[in-house]
C-alpha cells in the first residue's frame, strides 16, 4: 500500500537528479553559474519587454546544432515567456 | 578494410571488459580476424576474462618500447583461430606509452586484421587518451545507474570534441524487474540522456559470473547475456538486429506501454 503513496519512483528521482547534473556538467559551471545567466538574461530582455520569470526555463543541451566541424555543440536554450509585448 | 573500436565508459567496474571479451569473442565467431588489446597498463584484466593469463610472454609495452615484435606478444585465443590478445603490462603505469606510439603500433596491426577491439581503462587520463587516439568507433558502456550515466555523458562529451565518427551505447546489467516496479532507469531513460545511437542492452546475468570466472566469454550460449552480445556483434557488422524483448512473463499493460515507449 506504501507504494501508492509514494510520489516519486526512485528511478524518477535518479532521472531528474542526473538532469540538472548534466546541465552544470555539459555547460562546466554550476548552478550557481546557470543561475546568475538567467538572472542576468532576465535584466536585459524586461528592458524591453515585460516577461515571466517565474516560469522561464535555460537549460544546455547537447543535442544542438551541427557545428563547423560537423561534432555536436553545445547549445544554450532560454525559454522566456512573454506578457506584454508592447511595454 | 580493418575498423578499430575503443570500449569505454569512464566508470570503473561497467562491464568495459567484460564487452570488450565478448565482442571480440563474438567477431572472431564469425570468422573475422579480431585483435583484441588491453590497453589497461598496470591494471590488466583481459587476459584472465579470455582465460590467457598463463600464455603471456610479452606484452604492450614491450612492443611499443621495441623489446620485440607485435607478432611475438599476440596470443592466439583458445577457442577461436581468428582471435587474439595483445595483453597490457602488469609493472608499468600509463604513462609508460604515448598516443602516437598506440596509432603507429594499430597502423602496423590494421593490415592483418579485420577488427581491433581496444579495451579502455576507467578514468579521463592518459590511459583513456592512449586508447581513444587510433579508434575509428567507440563503445560507451554504462549501467543504469546515476553515476555510471554522468560519467558516460563526460566520456561522450570528451570522445565528440576528438571529432570520433561513431559513438553508441551498450547499457549493462539492465534488471527488468526493478525497471517495471519503478526502481531503475529504462533503457529509454538512458537513451533520452545521453542522446547516442543504442548499440544494445545487456540484461544482468548470473552467468557473466559464472563465466569470468571460469575465463570463458558467454557471447553465443543460451543465456541472456549470452544472447545481448551476439545481438551487439551483429549490430556491430551492420545487421538489423530487434532489441531483446524483457517483457516476457509481463502483464499486458507493461507490454502495451513498452510498445508506446518503442515509438
Amino acid at each position: 500500500m506504501k507504494r501508492f503513496f509514494r510520489r516519486k519512483t526512485s528511478k524518477q528521482i535518479a532521472k531528474d537528479r542526473l538532469k540538472i547534473l548534466l546541465i552544470s556538467d555539459r555547460a562546466n559551471c554550476s548552478p550557481d553559474m546557470m543561475d546568475m545567466i538567467k538572472t542576468d538574461i532576465v535584466k536585459v530582455i524586461s528592458k524591453y519587454m515585460k516577461i515571466d520569470a517565474s516560469h522561464m526555463e535555460i537549460q544546455i543541451s547537447k543535442t544542438g546544432t551541427k557545428g563547423k566541424l560537423g561534432s555536436k555543440t553545445p547549445t544554450l536554450y532560454a525559454n522566456i515567456p512573454i506578457l506584454d509585448i508592447n511595454q | 578494410m580493418c575498423e578499430v573500436i575503443v570500449v569505454t565508459s569512464g566508470k570503473g567496474g561497467v562491464g568495459k571488459t567484460t564487452t570488450s571479451a565478448n565482442v571480440g569473442t563474438g567477431l572472431a565467431r564469425m570468422g573475422k580476424k579480431v585483435c583484441l588489446i588491453d590497453t589497461d597498463i598496470g591494471l590488466r584484466n583481459l587476459d584472465v576474462v579470455m582465460g590467457l593469463e598463463n600464455r603471456i610472454v610479452y606484452n604492450l609495452v614491450d612492443v611499443v618500447e621495441g623489446h620485440c615484435r607485435v607478432k611475438q606478444a599476440l596470443i592466439k585465443d583458445k577457442r577461436n583461430p581468428t582471435l587474439y590478445l595483445l595483453p597490457s603490462a602488469q609493472t608499468r603505469d600509463k604513462s609508460a606509452v604515448t598516443p602516437e606510439q598506440m596509432i603507429k603500433m594499430i597502423t602496423h596491426l590494421r593490415e592483418q586484421f579485420d577488427y581491433i577491439i581496444l579495451d579502455c581503462p576507467a578514468g579521463i587520463e592518459q590511459g583513456f587518451q592512449n586508447a581513444i587516439a587510433a579508434a575509428d568507433r567507440a563503445i560507451v558502456v554504462t549501467t543504469p545507474e546515476v553515476s555510471a550515466i554522468r560519467d558516460a555523458d563526460r566520456i561522450i562529451g570528451l570522445l565528440e570534441a576528438k571529432e570520433m565518427s561513431k559513438i553508441e551505447l551498450v547499457i549493462n546489467r539492465l534488471r527488468y524487474d526493478l525497471v517495471k516496479r519503478g526502481d531503475m532507469m529504462s533503457q529509454g531513460d538512458v537513451v533520452d540522456i545521453l542522446a547516442i545511437p543504442l548499440l544494445g542492452i545487456v540484461p544482468d546475468d548470473e552467468n557473466i559470473v559464472i563465466a569470468t570466472n571460469q575465463g570463458e566469454p558467454l557471447v553465443g550460449s543460451s543465456a541472456p547475456a549470452g544472447i545481448a552480445f551476439e545481438n551487439i556483434v551483429n549490430r556491430l557488422t551492420g545487421k538489423e538486429v530487434p532489441f531483446m524483448d524483457f517483457s516476457r512473463g509481463v502483464s499486458f499493460w507493461m507490454k502495451l506501454t513498452g510498445i508506446f515507449h518503442k515509438i
